[in-house]
């Protein structure tokens, strides 16, 4: 139901400086309200939790609930001190994980 | 109590008038979009009413502007991605997709756009992006023609004309009849219809820049298209041009009709110069 996970954040930056990270999922995020044209319940189907860590230490991490719209969009900011690697994890109803990382270096 | 809330809601209400005739004219911006320089402000073409094009984006909200400005914000990217998926698709008698003739969409369809609608001669009428795809895919893909705006025609179209991003919209009026076509659109935009007796030019050309209620009108070009509409998701030039046509109170033209294709080639020409912000965001 998912594709391919996206992500946005900088290849560089100075030590200590604070980086904007963008991610974007495409998924219907099916809310299990509604009903089909037969009128039976279409199963809920949605992304319940996405996490960013940098090198194991959660950086955010939030639960999602059936009220929120297809397409789950984050921004939020990290301080990063050191180089590493960030990695982003969305987790589905159905037990899918869908996973992507990226690297960033630090001057 | 209730007098003073009378006159907390007139001072509301002039404050907002003031910001609307504040934010009323095209702002003088740089559109970027991922390091990229937009031509949003052109010189016209010789025979045009105006001395400057100026793209729809420049009559958009700061938010609006924004969004397009980034490409991983823009909504209208999603569609795209799901264009290149339709675009590496096999479908039809011949086992073909786009990509098994055209390869890499950012080689092959490279600038493409920017100079479409084109004569199509075996036709004898101008063929824009969606009739090109459904040309494509009766006589090569032996696949059936998409029915308007159904089936991944917007995202299809969109993903072409998004590799044109940036390039500077031209329509080569020297082909076969398009100048022709080109005279015929020109009535159109200029003739009045529907109850409300409005022609193109009546908002357009005259208007443009004004409040019309709570929209603010642009020049109408459609280097954006099929664009990304806060109201509607991705929308089509044609289903654009049938909604505006419907707002005048007037009889709904046939998508890809004579009068439309004419007003499409017509509307192209008076963006010439402008680059394709495809898939662009607007109100």
């Amino acid at each position: 139901m998912a594709s391919k996970p996206r992500i946005k954040l900088p290849k560089k930056a100075a030590a200590g400086e604070v980086i904007t990270i963008k991610t974007l999922i495409s998924h219907e995020m099916e809310s299990g309200q509604r009903k089909d044209k037969e009128g039976n319940t279409i199963p809920r189907q949605i992304i319940n939790k996405f996490t960013c860590a940098f090198e194991g230490a959660t950086v955010f991490e939030c639960d999602l609930d059936p009220a929120i719209s297809a397409n789950p969009f984050f921004e939020f900011t990290a301080k990063v001190d050191k180089s590493g690697t960030f990695k982003f994890t969305w987790v589905d109803d159905d037990g899918s994980v869908y996973e992507t990382e990226q690297a960033i270096e630090v001057a | 109590m209730k007098n003073r809330m009378k006159a907390g809601l007139v001072a509301a209400a002039a404050a907002l008038a003031l910001t609307a005739v504040a934010t009323a004219d095209p702002v003088d911006e740089k559109l970027v979009i991922d390091g990229q320089e937009m031509i949003t402000r052109t010189a016209a073409p010789e025979g045009h009413p105006f001395d400057e094009v100026l793209s729809g984006w420049l009559y958009r909200e700061a938010e609006t502007r924004a969004l397009e400005e980034d490409s991983f914000e823009n909504p209208g990217m999603l569609s795209v991605e799901e264009g290149e998926e339709i675009w590496n698709t096999v479908e039809g008698t011949a086992g073909k997709s786009c990509a098994s003739c055209h390869g890499d969409a950012a080689d092959t369809m490279a600038g493409v756009a920017a100079n479409y609608p084109k004569w199509d001669a075996d036709a004898k009428r101008p063929i824009n992006i969606e009739l090109q795809i459904n040309k494509c895919r009766e006589e090569n893909m032996g696949a059936e023609p998409y029915a308007f705006d159904k089936g991944g025609q917007k995202e299809l179209t969109a993903y072409i004309k998004h590799q044109s991003l940036g390039d500077p919209v031209s329509v080569d009026l020297s082909q076969g009849d398009m100048q022709a076509w080109w005279e015929k659109g020109k009535e159109v935009y200029y003739t009045r219809t529907g109850q409300l007796n409005l022609s193109c030019a009546s908002c357009h050309e005259q208007n443009n820049g004004n409040y019309i209620r709570a929209d603010h009108l642009s020049q109408g070009q459609v280097n954006g298209f099929p664009t990304y509409r806060l109201k509607t998701g991705l929308t089509s030039l044609h289903n654009r041009f049938r909604g505006c046509v419907r707002d005048t109170r007037a009889e709904i033209p046939t998508a890809f009709s004579d009068d439309l294709m004419a007003l499409e080639t017509y509307v192209t020409w008076r963006g010439t110069g402008l680059s394709v912000e495809t898939p662009s965001v607007r109100q």
